[in-house]
C-alpha cells in the first residue's frame, strides 16, 4: 500500500511550506492520477479497483488540502504539532468579531435588496478579499515558524474559518434565491 | 504453458484482442449509441439508417415498442406511451407532482416508493422504461460490431444527484449491461471536442438538452480533463421551452389547462414545432384545434417567443456565473465555449451564451451526437483497448453532501465541486444522556435546512453504549466513488458499533425489486436465471484471469520471486479449471481465492506505478 508515513507534501515531492508552487502541484497531481485512477482499472479485478479507489481518494485528499490555503495552513500547523480543534476554536479579536456580526447582518438584509444577486456577488467578493488578506499574512508567518508566528497563523486560520463559514452561508442564500424565485 | 489453453474460440478474448465497448447517451428526448471503430468514434445507425432513437417506450397488452414506432403512437395512445422518462428517473412521487402538468401519465400508488405509471402492460417505473431504451441500443451496437459488449459507458447530466445516478445504474442492470462508468455528459462532450483539437486550456461546456441543463468548466492538460466546477438544473430543458409556448397558445386560444391528456400532448407537439420553426423563421403561423370543436389561428413572432423563453435562459446564465466563480476562473480565461444538446440550436440561447462568455460559442460538432461520441471514446479506453492512451477524466460532485444535525440544519461533509473519488469523515456526538441510537439522515444540496435539500437516505446506528450527552464519539464517513455514487458509514468509536449503507434512496428500487424484475424478464425471454448467473460468473472469472495474465507478462519477472510466482500460478490454474465447471459458486470462490493470493502483488504493482510517476521529482529540484 501507499507509504502512509509520507505527508501530503512528500506525496507530491514538494517542499514543506505554506508558499506552494501551484503549477508543480497540479502537474504532480495529474502524474499520480494517471497511474492510480480507477479508470485505469475499469476492466481489472475488483481488488485492483478497490485499491485504486483507496489510493485515488488519498491523492485527492492530499491535493485538496494543499490547494486550499485554509486547509494547507491547518495541515502545516498539525505538522508543527499544533492540532486545531476544527470548528470549536474561536478568535477573541473583538474588532474582527464585530465586523463578522455586521457582515452577517448585511447578508440577512440582502434578500430584501432590489437586486439581491448583485448585492450577494458584491458581498461574496468582499469576503473573498478578506480571506486573501489573511492568506498573505500567513505566508509571511510560516516563512519563519517561531512559536509566536505559529500562534499568529493559528489565529489567522480561526478567522479564515469564520470567513469561509460566512461564504458558505452566502452560497446557501444564493441557492435559496435561485430556487424560490 | 498450461495457462494458455483457456483461450477457447468463441469463449473469451485473448488479452491483447480488441474488446467491444460502446458509449450510450441516454437522453430525455433522443438516445444514441456510439463506438470506436478503426480508431474513429461514430454513432451507430439502425437498420433504416437513423442514428437518433426517440426515448419513447410504448406498452401494449402483449409487447413493448421502443423508439420511432412508439413515438408515432404518442398522440394516439398517450397513456401507454412513455416519453421523457429521464425527467422522472430517480425521483419520488412528490417530486414528480412538482414538475408540473407537462406529464400526461396516470401515476399509481404502490407500496414501492418508486413512482409507477399505469399502462396496458401493467405498472412500470421510469427505471424499467429506461432499461428498454438501453436494451435496444445495446442490441444495435452488438449487431453492428458483431459480438457481445464487454461493457458500456452511460452518460448522465453532470447535475444528476445521487438518486438519479443510482436509478440510471439500476436501469443498466435491468438491461443486463456491464457499466464501466457513468460519465457526465459535458465531460463526454469535452472529450469528443478536446481530442479533435488537442487544445490545452480552460473550456466551458454548455449543455442544454431536452430536459436537463449542465454547465461545466474544465481544464485540459496533456490528455487530462480536470473538471473545475459544474452547475445546472436537472429539470430544465427543451421541454420547458415547449411548455412555455404551449401555455402561451392555451392562453391565446382560450384552452383550459385541465384539458385531457391527448389535447395536452398535441399542444406540446405543436409548441415544439413552433419553437423549432423559429430557429430559422422570424415568425410562425399556428393553426390549433380547440377541444370541443373549432380552431384557433394565430401567429407567434420571434420577439414574443424570446420574451417567453428569456426567463429560462436567464436561469442557465446564472448557473454559468456561479460555475465560473466556483472554478476560480475569470470569464477572460475561457478559451472556448462548446454547445451541446439539441436546445442549443435556438438562436436566442446562442446569442445569450455568446454575450455572457464574450465570444461566439462553438457549434461545429453535431450537438445531438457529441456526447455519445465522447462516451464511446471513454468506453474504448476503459475496455483496455488503449493501454498507452493518455486520456484521463477527473470529475467532481455536482452538489454538496451532508447530514441533518440538530434543529434540521445541514452539516456539509463534502462540498460541491469536490474531485471524486473522495472520502470525508466527521465526528458527531449524542445530545441526550443515555442515548443509544442515532438517526443518520443523508442529504444533498446547497440549502441551509435539511428539509430544503434532497433527502437521499436515512439509517440508524444502534447499540451506542449509554453515556452522558456529548460523551459518545460517532464518526460518520462519506465516500463517493468514481461514478459519483455515495456510500455512508457510521461508527461509534469507543465500542466499535458500526452501521453502513450504500445510499439507496428511499424511493429507489430495492435489490429484491430488481431481482424480481430480472426474474420476470427472464421468464418472459424463457431464459434461466441460474444460467445467467453462471455466464456472469464465467465472465467475471475470465476478467480476473486475463487481468492477472497481462500483469504477469508485463512485470511478473521483475516483481515476484520464484516462490511467490508459483503460489500465484497455482491459484490461477485452479481458477482456470473452475471456469470449466458448470457451477457459479465454485467459480466465484476460486476467483476470490486468486484475488486473496494476489493481494500483495497487486499492491506492489500499484506502488511501483506511483513511484515511477514520481521518479525524478524530488524536493531538491525546487531548491
Amino acid at each position: 500500500m501507499f507509504d502512509l508515513s509520507k505527508n501530503h507534501f512528500e506525496l507530491f515531492g514538494l517542499p514543506v511550506g505554506f508558499i506552494i508552487d501551484g503549477a508543480a502541484l497540479a502537474e504532480r497531481y495529474r502524474d499520480l492520477q494517471r497511474v492510480a485512477h480507477p479508470d485505469r482499472y475499469a476492466s481489472g479485478t475488483e481488488q485492483e479497483q478497490r485499491l485504486s479507489l483507496q489510493q485515488t481518494t488519498r491523492i485527492n485528499e492530499a491535493y485538496e488540502t494543499l490547494k486550499n490555503p485554509v486547509l494547507r495552513a491547518q495541515y502545516l500547523l498539525s505538522l508543527h504539532g499544533i492540532d486545531m480543534q476544527a470548528e470549536k476554536e474561536t478568535t477573541r479579536d473583538t474588532a474582527f468579531l464585530m465586523e463578522q456580526l455586521q457582515l452577517r447582518e448585511e447578508l440577512e438584509q440582502l434578500r430584501h435588496a432590489d437586486d439581491p444577486q448583485a448585492a450577494l456577488d458584491e458581498l461574496m467578493e468582499r469576503i473573498s478579499a478578506m480571506i486573501k488578506k489573511q492568506v498573505a499574512q500567513m505566508a509571511i508567518q510560516f516563512e519563519d515558524p517561531t512559536p509566536t508566528n505559529l500562534a499568529a497563523a493559528r489565529e489567522a486560520v480561526r478567522k479564515m474559518q469564520f470567513l469561509n463559514k460566512l461564504l458558505s452561508e452566502a452560497e446557501s442564500l444564493e441557492a435559496e434565491l435561485e430556487e424560490t424565485r | 504453458m498450461a495457462l494458455l489453453q483457456i483461450a477457447e474460440p468463441g469463449q473469451a478474448a485473448a488479452p491483447h484482442q480488441h474488446k467491444l465497448a460502446a458509449g450510450i447517451d441516454l437522453g430525455t428526448t433522443n438516445s444514441l449509441v456510439a463506438a470506436v471503430r478503426s480508431g474513429q468514434a461514430e454513432t451507430l445507425p439502425d437498420e433504416q439508417g437513423r442514428h437518433l432513437l426517440p426515448s419513447v417506450v410504448r406498452y401494449t397488452a402483449d409487447h413493448v415498442e421502443t423508439g420511432h414506432v412508439a413515438s408515432a403512437q404518442a398522440t394516439r395512445d398517450p397513456l401507454n406511451t412513455i416519453a421523457s422518462a429521464k425527467r422522472l428517473i430517480g425521483r419520488a412521487v412528490s417530486d414528480i407532482k412538482s414538475l408540473g402538468k407537462g406529464l400526461p401519465y396516470e401515476f399509481v400508488q404502490t407500496d414501492s416508493s418508486v413512482p409507477r405509471i399505469h399502462t396496458m402492460a401493467g405498472d412500470v417505473s421510469p427505471i424499467e422504461v429506461s432499461a428498454e431504451i438501453l436494451k435496444v441500443l445495446a442490441r444495435r451496437a452488438e449487431d453492428t460490431l458483431g459480438g457481445e459488449l464487454s461493457g458500456v459507458v452511460i452518460t448522465v447530466p453532470a447535475y444528476f444527484d445521487d438518486a438519479q445516478r443510482q436509478a440510471t445504474k439500476d436501469a443498466a442492470r435491468l438491461a443486463g449491461l456491464h457499466v464501466f462508468r457513468l460519465l457526465n455528459e459535458p465531460t463526454a462532450a469535452a472529450v469528443a471536442y478536446g481530442l479533435d483539437r488537442g487544445a490545452d486550456g480552460v473550456h466551458a461546456i454548455f449543455d442544454l438538452g431536452g430536459g436537463t441543463f449542465d454547465i461545466s468548466i474544465l481544464r485540459l492538460n496533456k490528455g487530462v480533463f480536470e473538471v473545475l466546477s459544474t452547475g445546472g438544473d436537472s429539470a430544465l430543458g427543451g421541454d420547458d421551452f415547449d411548455q412555455a409556448v404551449a401555455e402561451w397558445i392555451m392562453q391565446q386560444a382560450g384552452i383550459a389547462d385541465d384539458a385531457e391528456h391527448k389535447v395536452l400532448r398535441q399542444l406540446m407537439q405543436d409548441a415544439r414545432h413552433a419553437k423549432e420553426a423559429l430557429s430559422d423563421a422570424e415568425s410562425v403561423d399556428l393553426d390549433i384545434a380547440i377541444p370541443g370543436g373549432g380552431r384557433w389561428r394565430g401567429r407567434l413572432d420571434r420577439d414574443t417567443f424570446n420574451a417567453l423563453v428569456d426567463p429560462l435562459i436567464r436561469k442557465t446564465i446564472n448557473a454559468c456565473r456561479r460555475a465560473l466563480r466556483d472554478a476560480g476562473v475569470d470569464v477572460e480565461e475561457i478559451q472556448d465555449v462548446v454547445m451541446v444538446g439539441g436546445s442549443t440550436r435556438m438562436p436566442r440561447v446562442r446569442e445569450k451564451v455568446g454575450e455572457f462568455f464574450r465570444q461566439p460559442p462553438l457549434v461545429d460538432i453535431d450537438p445531438d451526437r457529441v456526447v455519445a461520441l465522447g462516451a464511446a471514446i471513454q468506453a474504448d479506453v476503459l475496455a483496455g483497448n488503449k493501454p498507452d492512451d493518455e486520456i484521463l477524466l477527473l470529475d467532481v460532485t455536482p452538489l454538496s453532501l451532508g447530514l441533518e444535525t440538530m434543529g434540521g440544519l445541514v452539516e456539509k461533509l463534502i462540498p460541491r465541486n469536490t474531485t471524486i473519488p473522495v472520502a470525508r469523515a466527521q465526528e458527531f456526538t449524542t445530545f441526550k444522556d443515555g442515548q443509544t441510537a442515532m438517526v443518520v439522515h443523508v442529504v444533498q444540496g446547497e440549502r441551509e435546512m435539511a428539509e430544503h435539500c434532497r433527502s437521499l437516505a436515512r439509517f440508524e446506528l444502534r447499540g451506542i453504549p449509554p453515556m452522558v450527552a456529548g460523551a459518545a464519539r460517532i464518526r460518520v464517513t462519506f465516500a463517493v466513488d468514481a461514478d459519483g455514487l455515495l456510500n455512508v458509514e457510521a461508527e461509534e468509536l469507543s465500542q466499535g458499533v458500526k452501521a453502513s449503507v450504500t445510499v439507496k434512496p428511499s424511493y429507489g428500487l430495492s435489490d429484491e425489486e430488481i431481482t424480481g424484475m430480472l426474474q420476470a424478464s427472464f421468464e418472459h425471454a424463457e431464459e434461466d436465471l441460474e444460467e445467467r448467473r453462471l455466464a456472469e460468473a464465467r465472465v467475471e472469472g475470465m476478467r480476473v484471469v486475463e487481468a492477472l495474465q497481462a500483469a504477469l507478462a508485463k512485470d511478473g519477472e521483475a516483481l515476484l520471486n520464484a516462490e511467490e510466482r508459483e503460489r500465484i500460478d497455482t491459484a490461477l490454474q485452479q481458477l482456470v479449471e473452475a471456469i470449466e465447471v458448470d457451477d457459479a459458486g465454485v467459480i466465484d470462490t476460486q476467483a476470490k481465492h486468486v484475488e486473496k493470493v494476489c493481494e500483495f502483488y497487486v499492491e506492489r504493482r500499484m506502488n511501483t506505478g506511483i513511484q515511477e510517476a514520481m521518479a525524478g521529482h524530488n524536493v531538491n529540484e525546487f531548491e
